[in-house]
């Protein structure tokens, strides 16, 4: 009996059709769908000094969408985030106006959100049996609560001149914010896709148990994933801070909707081990633009969350659509 | 091969957000927006679900209509400056001619509206100002001495002179609120309130919810309270409504600046005697023409500048700290003797 060779493949065959296929360029899809009824609704849309400006509006919590689709990818969830961005923010003002100079008080602020991180990774770490989402809840009151009995309910700002230029400014025809984000875009994504971290992070989520007894340290991953999520809040506060010229204790409230659902619009499983970081940052730009081309035809702000909700419930349902020709490849 | 088809995808991503586009260097000095039809007009209020907002833009759209322009209404969901942000981005975006804005908080906006007045497009503030540099010209309801005087008078009147007072506001950044309470402390420290103790000054945001809550926990932090002054349309609401489901009318007294259609119920049964306000379309039809003026030239915003608004006459620009404004009038009391020809006025 002659043996038949069995070739068992490493890869997946890519073919065309399944390159096309893809979560990613269904979104892309979606966008330049978008862009096309936008454009051709109103002449304002495309003006590409516009469009660049109003990068710098979404951009801020862009920064928290990249160490959150490794939370997610996890299968863990962080709404903290924005509550870290209020504390991170609201010290830094108290302390710059107590005396402490700039560039120190950025550095604290930092500092601030890097250590709600790392609260949130060792609860996580430490309490296996409450969920991520519980431990973040119960963090996301305590951090703005903190930032609330600092402030109570006043604004600190007076920056000096220079800070607002983080928000503001421009490098040539490009904001600052949107150079930033495109340079720790490059680093997120390395890191998750061409570095065993990366490797260990998918593994964790796909099937924690096996992983640790694979000798992986999922505790000390966990960890640093969500120190990274704080250290990025703190980035995010910086240049919200810097684009309002003042602090309050409930800025950046329900910046974490709006994060998450960047996140699992990009094709990122909630139920962890799947997606692809391409997807949340195509993603950021999707509902970034569609909102402000929703506000150039004076969308009342009240319709602008039904579509965006409408949106993250079609994201999260089609996945799930078993449409027996055509499986969405993620 | 695949990297091949990656970078094509980021490529066609940034491709079609361009295409067809025209570039602009930043800075630009643009001239003032030719507008193809209609000039279009905006007025961006402090948030939704506020009648007096919801009055102000009513009185601003008729404003507009007369002068035959076209108008764009905007209010944030929360009275956030963030949100204010990004709407005075979509207007600069969409070449309004002028933008007329009661802020969230006098400088956070500064950076937008200065982007909006390099862009041509003519920036005034109504009801609550922002700073002098991010405005061409102020529309004021009443002077801000007036409004504190009287609302220090009011209530010492109710308390009989003496006893504990705490003020319920809005948020606490809002340039018009911390104005009118700056002039109430002043007016405090007069001797003849010396009897008058002002203990706390809440903030009940301009929300329904908080400003309840708020009131709720003014009472029972301070036992002793004889008044309640709230110099913000939904706190004083919130504040009546508390009252009076407390049972605390005549214990508790309460003023501030009520709609007169929102306070009718409260000042018929005596939980507040008498409060004040101004017409809030007023207010939006002033600012309606002040804007108009500014864009036609008829005024630049100086001291001294004259133009006709309307049915309200002609109006004067005055200097006011390091910035000009435009008074509406003096605030107007409501009480039991006028309220029923007021409150189906506004």
């Amino acid at each position: 009996m002659s043996m038949k060779q069995r070739i068992i493949i490493d890869k997946r065959q890519t073919t065309l059709k399944s390159f096309f296929f893809q979560w990613e360029w269904l979104l892309i899809l979606i966008f330049i769908i978008m862009t096309l009824v936008n454009g051709a609704l109103t002449p304002f849309y495309l003006n590409a000094n516009n469009l660049i400006g109003a990068t710098m509006t979404f951009l801020d919590k862009a920064f928290i969408v990249l160490p959150m689709a490794f939370v997610i990818i996890l299968a863990d969830i962080d709404i903290s985030v924005a509550s870290t961005v209020a504390l991170s923010s609201v010290i830094m003002a108290v302390l710059y106006n107590s005396g402490m100079p700039m560039g120190l008080a950025m550095i604290v602020c930092l500092l601030v959100g890097t250590l709600c991180g790392f609260i949130n990774g060792i609860l996580v770490v430490k309490f296996k049996e409450l969920s991520s989402i519980i431990i973040t809840l119960a963090t996301m009151i305590i951090f703005r609560g903190i930032a609330y009995i600092i402030l109570k309910d006043q604004a600190s700002g007076k920056f000096p001149e220079w800070f607002n230029f983080l928000g503001w400014g421009y490098v040539g025809v490009v904001p600052l914010i949107l150079i930033v984000f495109i340079i720790c875009a490059v680093i997120f994504t390395f890191i998750l896709t061409k570095t065993a971290f990366g490797r260990r992070v998918y593994a964790i989520g796909s099937n924690p148990v096996a992983s640790r007894f694979t000798g992986i340290k999922v505790d000390k991953i966990k960890v640093i994933v969500f120190t990274l999520t704080g250290l990025m809040a703190g980035i995010t506060a910086l240049f919200l801070t810097s684009r309002m010229g003042s602090t309050r204790p409930n800025i950046a409230t329900g910046y974490e909707l709006d994060i998450i659902t960047m996140v699992v619009l990009g094709g990122i499983s909630t139920a962890g081990g799947k997606g692809r970081i391409y997807g949340a940052i195509i993603a950021v730009f999707l509902i970034g633009f569609l909102k402000y081309g929703l506000g150039l035809f004076n969308v009342p702000a009240q319709v602008l969350l039904i579509i965006i909700g409408l949106l993250l419930i079609i994201a999260v349902m089609i996945p799930n659509l078993k449409l027996k020709k055509i499986k969405l490849r993620r | 091969m695949k990297k091949v088809l990656i970078t094509m995808m980021a490529l066609t991503l940034s491709l079609s957000t361009l295409a067809g586009c025209s570039t602009k260097a930043p800075g630009d000095p643009a001239k003032t927006p030719v507008a193809a039809g209609k000039a279009k007009y905006a007025i961006i209020v402090k948030n939704t679900g506020n009648p007096y907002n919801e009055k102000e833009m009513e009185g601003y759209k008729k404003a507009i209509a007369e002068i035959g322009g076209e108008t764009i209404l905007k209010a944030p969901d929360q009275p956030t400056a963030e949100a204010q942000i990004q709407m005075i981005q979509e207007l600069i975006a969409q070449k309004v001619v002028s933008i007329a804005i009661a802020a969230n908080d006098p400088d956070a906006l500064q950076p937008a509206l200065k982007k909006a007045m390099d862009a041509g497009i003519k920036v005034i503030s109504l009801d609550s100002a922002v700073n002098a540099q991010s405005r061409l010209v102020h529309v004021n309801q009443a002077d801000p001495n007036a409004i504190g005087r009287v609302e220090i008078e009011t209530i010492a009147k109710m308390i009989g002179g003496k006893g504990e007072i705490a003020i319920l506001s809005a948020t606490s950044q809002a340039t018009n609120q911390n104005s009118w309470i700056t002039v109430m402390k002043k007016t405090l420290e007069d001797p003849k309130y010396k009897d008058i103790k002002l203990v706390k000054v809440a903030y009940g945001d301009d929300l329904r919810d908080k400003s309840v809550s708020e009131t709720e926990a003014l009472l029972k932090t301070y036992p002793n309270l004889k008044g309640i002054v709230a110099p913000s349309t939904v706190a004083v609401a919130a504040a009546a409504k508390v009252l009076t489901d407390k049972g605390l009318k005549g214990k508790v007294q309460l003023t501030g600046l009520g709609l007169p259609s929102e306070m009718a119920d409260y000042i018929t049964s005596g939980v507040s005697t008498a409060v004040h306000l101004w017409n809030p379309m007023d207010v939006g039809y002033l600012a309606g023409y002040a804007s108009d003026a500014l864009v036609k030239g008829t005024i630049t915003g100086k001291a001294g500048d004259k133009f006709k608004a309307g049915t309200l006459g002609e109006k004067t620009v005055i200097t006011v700290g390091d910035g000009t404004e435009i008074m509406l009038g003096d605030p107007f009391e409501f009480n039991a003797g006028n309220i029923e020809q007021w409150k189906t006025v506004y």
